[in-house]
């Protein structure tokens, strides 16, 4: 079980003067189970190549395999691939119209034919799932903040129980609390319900406390591909890719500039408290 | 999916059309239409098809970038074929049940897709060349004389200027949608048409919700940079004729006059 990409090339409106080379020659491959973050500069090619992992976008040359399956085999049916990889786009008003938002999680399974009674447990579940309350499941999705109408946009991919869950900026326009409870609802989705995750994102500081693999995409192409640890290592490339390391990472190689022995490979707030600790306590007893 | 929709796209490029003063452009967009319906006979259309290929090669807009936006009325074309093809009367030529095709049906109906189609394409090249700003700016400079009688002429073409530049927008924004709703499942291309027009529901309804959206923020935008129509409005760039747009004067009359003559001459 996993998606493998083999050299992905990707352009926008061909033959025109709004060419634009999207994705270049991505090879790629995802397990079963694994919390990914990708993530680059606005621009660099990261949500056309998640449309591709589900089909809506086709490759213009390179093969992309699921589950060992060529998707682009002629009978191969890409409409439950959809269902199969779920995708959240960024901006959870391109989903939502019906009258409730519990109509609206129905939407998807009602699509794959389930029975009313089918499509309206897995809305209940869904809805469960990505911890919005039940006073909201019967208002109209417009009334809902913002992080409430990503909560159902997402639970409208969650009801369709999809194996892959793929998020594009789950984050965006979020206040500082609102970010962190989504991420840490997607983190016990993952837990729990042991999806494989995919979260994209322009923020390192976003994803990386979360993830246990990031991608880093630039101009079209992997730039680098790791634990947060390894990537982190490369702050100089990333920067120049636009990016920047997260702020415990760079405090980390600071304390380390001025001379105190901290471990460089620190990626999360609770790593960092503990290091910096050891490294007093150290320096004390030297 | 949605991109191939070009019209009232605008096309950069760096040709001789784009730099005209969009005032001329106007004008020979209104001379072409014209002569679309003066012109006669086999020399007419070849003087019109002259034009509009001297024209298309002028502006340096691919080809097949301008064919992809009649891709969009396909349809329209098709009907108008049709309808002309079965239902003029005429000298039969052949019959299928109670639908004839009559040599004048055949003819008209020819004609008339080319003339849809000339129409069209001829349009598409002041637009393509045209930014919708310029495009404003001429039209609002042409029409100003009107202005005394009472026309409103700086907010028509703000109106249209806003549409023109919407179109993109709500281009991009239909395809995103499409694919947020793919992506839970939904099925835009299969069943008969009332479980296609079903399907719309999905798509149209954020859309609608997004263009309000954007419509109240755009006016509070305006409003916000204290807009109040047109009077008292000055311009960064004002519109100045060069000599090269005397020239295209010149060359568009000599075009009309062209297809005008032709007409008499073979009466």
């Amino acid at each position: 079980m996993s998606i493998i990409l083999d050299k992905v090339d990707y352009v926008y409106s061909k033959g025109t003067a709004y060419e634009k080379k999207a994705l270049n020659q991505i090879s790629l491959k995802i397990e079963d189970g694994e919390l990914i973050g990708v993530i680059g500069h606005t621009g660099s090619g990261k949500s056309t190549l998640i449309q591709h992992l589900n089909g809506l976008l086709r490759a213009d040359s390179g093969g992309i395999y699921y589950n060992g399956r060529d998707i682009y085999e002629e009978d191969y049916d890409r409409k439950e691939l959809r269902s199969k990889v779920g995708l959240v786009f960024q901006y959870p008003e391109h989903q939502l119209f019906e009258t409730t938002v519990f109509a609206d999680v129905c939407f998807g399974p009602k699509n794959l034919g389930l029975s009313r009674k089918e499509s309206e447990l897995r809305a209940f579940g869904a809805l469960r799932g990505v911890g919005l309350p039940e006073e909201y499941w019967y208002r109209s999705p417009f009334e809902l903040s913002g992080g409430q109408k990503r909560r159902a946009a997402i639970a409208g991919v969650l009801a369709m129980k999809p194996e892959v869950l793929i998020l594009d900026e789950p984050t965006a326009g979020l206040d500082p609390l609102g970010r962190d409870e989504i991420l840490h609802q997607i983190v016990s989705m993952h837990q729990e319900l042991n999806m494989t995750i995919l979260l994209v994102s322009h923020s390192m500081e976003d994803v990386a406390e979360y993830v246990n693999r990031i991608l880093v995409m630039n101009q079209g192409s992997i730039l680098l591909d790791g634990a947060p640890r390894e990537v982190f290592r490369y702050r100089r490339e990333l920067e120049e890719a636009g990016l920047s390391v997260p702020q415990v990472t760079e405090l980390m190689q600071e304390l380390r500039d001025r001379g105190i022995p901290v471990s460089p490979e620190v990626t999360t707030r609770k790593e960092a408290k503990e290091a910096i600790l050891q490294a007093f306590s150290r320096n004390r007893q030297g | 999916m949605l991109r191939d929709i070009t019209i009232g796209q605008y096309y950069p490029s760096d040709s001789v059309l784009h730099k005209l003063d969009p005032r001329v452009k106007l004008m020979g967009t209104l001379v072409y239409v014209l002569s679309l319906f003066f012109f006669r006979g086999a020399a007419g259309f070849a003087a019109v098809t002259l034009g509009l290929a001297g024209m298309i090669h002028l502006s340096k807009v691919p080809f097949r970038y301008m064919v992809k936006g009649l891709k969009s009325i396909a349809v329209i074309l098709v009907l108008t074929g049709m309808f002309n093809l079965f239902l003029t009367p005429g000298e039969p030529l052949a019959s299928f049940g109670i639908f004839k095709i009559t040599e004048e049906g055949l003819k008209s109906a020819a004609f008339m897709v080319v003339r849809l189609t000339y129409l069209i394409l001829g349009s598409s090249v002041l637009t393509l060349t045209t930014t919708p700003n310029r495009l404003t700016d001429g039209l609002e400079k042409a029409l100003r004389p009107l202005n005394r009688i009472g026309v409103p002429v700086h907010e028509i073409s703000m109106i249209m200027s806003i549409a023109l530049r919407f179109i993109p927008i709500l281009v991009e924004e239909t395809d995103k949608i499409m694919k947020a709703q793919l992506a839970r499942g939904a099925d835009f291309e299969s069943g008969n048409l009332i479980k296609k027009a079903k399907a719309m529901v999905p798509l149209l309804v954020p859309l609608f919700v997004s263009a309000f959206r954007r419509a109240n923020d755009l006016a509070l935008a305006m409003e916000a940079r204290c807009y109040n129509g047109g009077a008292g409005r000055t311009k960064m760039k004002p519109l100045k004729y060069e000599k090269r747009d005397g020239a295209a004067y010149l060359l568009l009359a000599v075009y009309f006059a062209g297809v005008i003559a032709l007409r008499a001459w073979l009466r």
